[in-house]
């Protein structure tokens, strides 16, 4: 037992406070770490690990590749992206969050975790989550949000089992035997609590049938709303608990304290004050408020501050120990992780600036920038916690500290190769995107752009691959470690307890009900009253911004709906955005730059974020019907060279038309203006519309039964940005 | 922008929240001593029994 500082003031002062007790504050209490939970997400994070980036190496081979998409449904790249990001994300990511808080909490606060049920309960339920949208995500079974994509019943076991994970981490902070608590609680404390409530506000959807909910919010409302989810995602998910992570298994790895423990507490505060308002600055030039963007320009500029705090106090805990580093892959990586964690929180700021995000906005540099964070800061980052707690839990040493350098090289090759093709891409796609000839035309078509950017996307893919092969070797190593080692199942530790805790000596049970319900309690109604509070607060703002501000604006037909909705089962939004800037090059190419007013009914927006495609916010009665059933039967019959794969069960399955009733009637509850009683006219003007469209493919020698569901889509491409269009010839009509 | 006033009141009362919880922290003396918290944590304890 080590006695420090903090402990000896027990020792020596406390018991002077009270005298008719038998110091019980002064005995030691003996209680244990469970390492059962812990390697079990550990062993999560490796797995969904490696399925989630294998996901990732096959999209990006299709972005070169069109065939890899191999013509199913349920690989295509619209579908694959989702369970690529969402797998990463929640599931890599989120067990190693998990692994780091239910290993490092038991021991910063010297207790046992606070209900060896609940971490049960949390483990696999969250387990379950992944496996469920490992199944959804392919079926096309999505909210169609980016990172939000999940739909409602899931959504719903994501905050329960979230909840869990709240309640035993709070639980396990109140008995605790430390007073003070550590940094890294703190990061993990903000997160929790901000992404709970992110996760309730962008989950607002009614649902239309088990496995189809449509966004509470629409257009502008709803883009805000996931933007500032999506980027608190990045601070709360991805950021705030690996900072926490590197606050314990940094130090740890290192056998030093942290560089300075100030340091580490004003950037904690800084940061989580600063980040929740950053989120305009992914809608930049786009039809949210100039405001609301320049808010959240000024702050994301900064985040630089606190973040660079954090990245400081990290390479700086180093100083002095370089040789260490020599030897050490745990360090290794964790070098390279804080280093790209700075990379890119500096390269976060720069990218809020307007004219900079004229630039990067739709284009691979924002791929780039969250690679440099995903593979660099959150893989390497979980990579070192593995290779230190492997090994430690299973009381051996690492299998081979050569295999794991080869890893940390191989890996940061991946990185290096990934990240320098999507910047040059980046690049020259924005140079030939806004190049005009001197008579005033575009110079380059889309198509051009794509070619020129496909060869990146190999050499993308290739640094992918190499990164995934360093994941292989580490599996590879951290096994052969497992075995060579026997599991330490338990370990035991003895302190004295807080005296708070202890005004009496008892009978730990009952205390436990006394001091430990009302929390929980707390915890547990704060959830209710925050959602009850947001059930009553989000229809009463909205059922006023609802009103169109364009009066050309109309909601879409039945048809154009169930179009739609094949449009976010595909994942279109992956790949098309439909928001047009109000710069020249992209008016001159996509027609006139997109009104907030125009998107009311757009349960969920659809904007996008990146532009593998043209946007397509225009593209209603550019091309005859025509066109678009070749197009999307096979896309290099219309334009030579696309990378967009082919979709040909659109023109054999039938239209959900048995869904057509609820849909108008959900969309009518958010305010969209069907008229009452519009739910049985609303197949036979689906059919009506849908028989003309058929009708007019027959003139271009094209029959097709009315019932399938290119139809459909055909019907909401043509929709799509003719309200307020003026100054095309109008084929579908 | 309804939306960005319910945003902004779910920021704010976040904030709120963690301004609490850092004066909490400060007057509980969380941060009276910033010298033996990062040291205490390189030492394990622990006896392990397989």
């Amino acid at each position: 037992m080590t006695v420090t500082h903090h402990q000896i003031e027990y020792y020596s002062t406390k018991p002077k406070l009270s005298t008719n007790q038998s110091h019980p504050y002064m005995e030691l209490q003996k209680f244990t770490y469970d390492n059962k939970i812990p390697r079990n997400f550990a062993i999560a994070t490796i797995v969904w690990g490696a399925v989630g980036m294998f996901v990732g190496v096959i999209i990006a081979f299709q972005l070169a590749f069109p065939a890899l998409n191999f013509g199913i449904q349920y690989t295509t790249f619209g579908r694959l992206r989702p369970l690529h990001t969402n797998a990463v994300i929640f599931a890599f990511v989120g067990n190693g969050i998990f692994t780091a808080v239910y290993y490092s909490l038991p021991r910063l606060l010297k207790t046992s975790m606070w209900n060896n049920t609940l971490s049960k309960i949390h483990f696999w339920g969250w387990q379950l989550i992944i496996v469920a949208a490992a199944i959804t995500l392919p079926l096309g079974i999505t909210g169609g949000k980016e990172y939000a994509e999940l739909e409602w019943p899931i959504d719903i076991a994501i905050t329960l089992v979230w909840v869990v994970f709240g309640v035993n981490m709070f639980g396990t902070i109140l008995t605790r035997r430390e007073r003070h608590l550590y940094v890294a609680i703190w990061f993990f404390i903000g997160s929790w609590v901000t992404v709970a409530m992110l996760h309730i506000v962008n989950s607002f959807e009614i649902p239309v049938s088990l496995w189809k909910s449509y966004s509470w919010y629409a257009g502008v409302q709803d883009a805000l709303v996931q933007w500032w989810y999506g980027h608190n995602a990045v601070a709360f998910f991805l950021t705030t608990p690996y900072l926490g992570l590197m606050y314990y298994f940094l130090p740890k790895a290192a056998g030093r304290p942290v560089y300075s423990y100030r340091l580490s507490i004003v950037h904690f505060w800084s940061l989580i004050f600063l980040y929740i308002w950053a989120g305009p600055h992914h809608l930049l030039y786009t039809a949210l408020p100039e405001w609301a963007q320049s808010l959240g320009t000024a702050f994301s500029i900064m985040l630089l501050l606190p973040s660079w705090g954090g990245m400081i106090n990290g390479l700086f805990t180093l100083r002095g120990a370089w040789d260490k580093v020599r030897e050490n892959p745990v360090l290794k990586f964790y070098v390279v992780a804080v280093t790209c964690y700075g990379m890119s929180t500096f390269e976060g700021p720069m990218l809020s600036l307007k004219n900079v995000n004229a630039i990067s906005h739709y284009s691979d540099w924002t791929v780039a920038h969250v690679h440099i964070g995903a593979l660099g800061w959150n893989g390497f980052l979980t990579f070192g916690m593995l290779y230190w707690l492997i090994p430690k839990m299973f009381n051996t040493k690492l299998y081979s500290i050569k295999l794991a350098a080869t890893h940390f090289w191989i890996g940061t090759l991946g990185i290096i190769l990934y990240a320098i093709p999507m910047y040059w891409a980046a690049f020259r796609s924005y140079f030939m995107m806004k190049a005009f000839t001197p008579s005033g035309q575009l110079q380059y078509q889309f198509i051009d752009i794509v070619q020129t950017v496909v060869p990146f996307y190999v050499l993308r893919a290739i640094g992918g691959t190499i990164y995934l092969l360093g994941v292989f070797l580490m599996v590879y190593n951290l096994i052969k470690t497992a075995k060579a080692g026997s599991f330490v199942a338990t370990e035991y530790n003895e302190a004295p307890a807080l005296e708070k805790v202890y005004k009496a000596p008892a009978n730990p049970f009952w205390h436990s009900v006394i001091e430990r319900k009302p929390m929980v309690m707390l915890t547990l109604s704060l959830i209710v009253v925050a959602i009850g509070g947001l059930v009553e607060m989000i229809p009463t703002f909205l059922v006023k911004s609802n009103v169109p501000t364009i009066a050309s604006v109309k909601p879409y037909t039945p048809l154009e709906l169930q179009g739609r909705d094949i449009y976010i089962r595909e994942g279109c939004y992956n790949c098309h955005s439909q928001m047009i800037r109000p710069f020249r090059y992209e008016v001159a190419r996509y027609g006139d730059y997109s009104k907030a007013g125009e998107f009311v009914y757009d349960h969920p927006f659809q904007w996008g974020s990146k532009r593998t495609g043209p946007d397509l916010a225009r593209i209603g009665a550019k091309y005859p019907d025509s066109w678009h059933f070749n197009h999307m039967l096979e896309p290099v019959s219309m334009s030579p060279g696309s990378i967009m794969p082919p979709y040909g069960w659109l023109f054999d399955q039938d239209i959900d038309i048995a869904s057509t009733n609820s849909k108008i009637h959900a969309m009518r509850k958010m305010g969209v203006p069907y008229a009452e009683g519009y739910e049985s006219e609303a197949n036979k003007d689906l059919a009506k519309q849908a028989q003309s469209i058929a009708d007019n493919l027959k003139k271009d020698k094209i029959v097709i039964s009315s019932k399938k569901e290119i139809i459909a889509m055909i019907a909401y491409l043509q929709r799509m940005g003719t309200d307020i269009k003026t100054d095309t010839t109008n084929y579908s009509k | 922008m309804g939306m960005f006033i319910v945003i902004a009141l779910c920021s704010l009362v976040i904030s709120l929240g963690f301004l609490v919880a850092f004066l909490w922290s400060a007057k509980n003396g969380q941060y009276d001593d910033s010298y033996s918290p990062p040291n205490r944590i390189l030492f394990d304890e622990t006896k392990t029994i397989n």
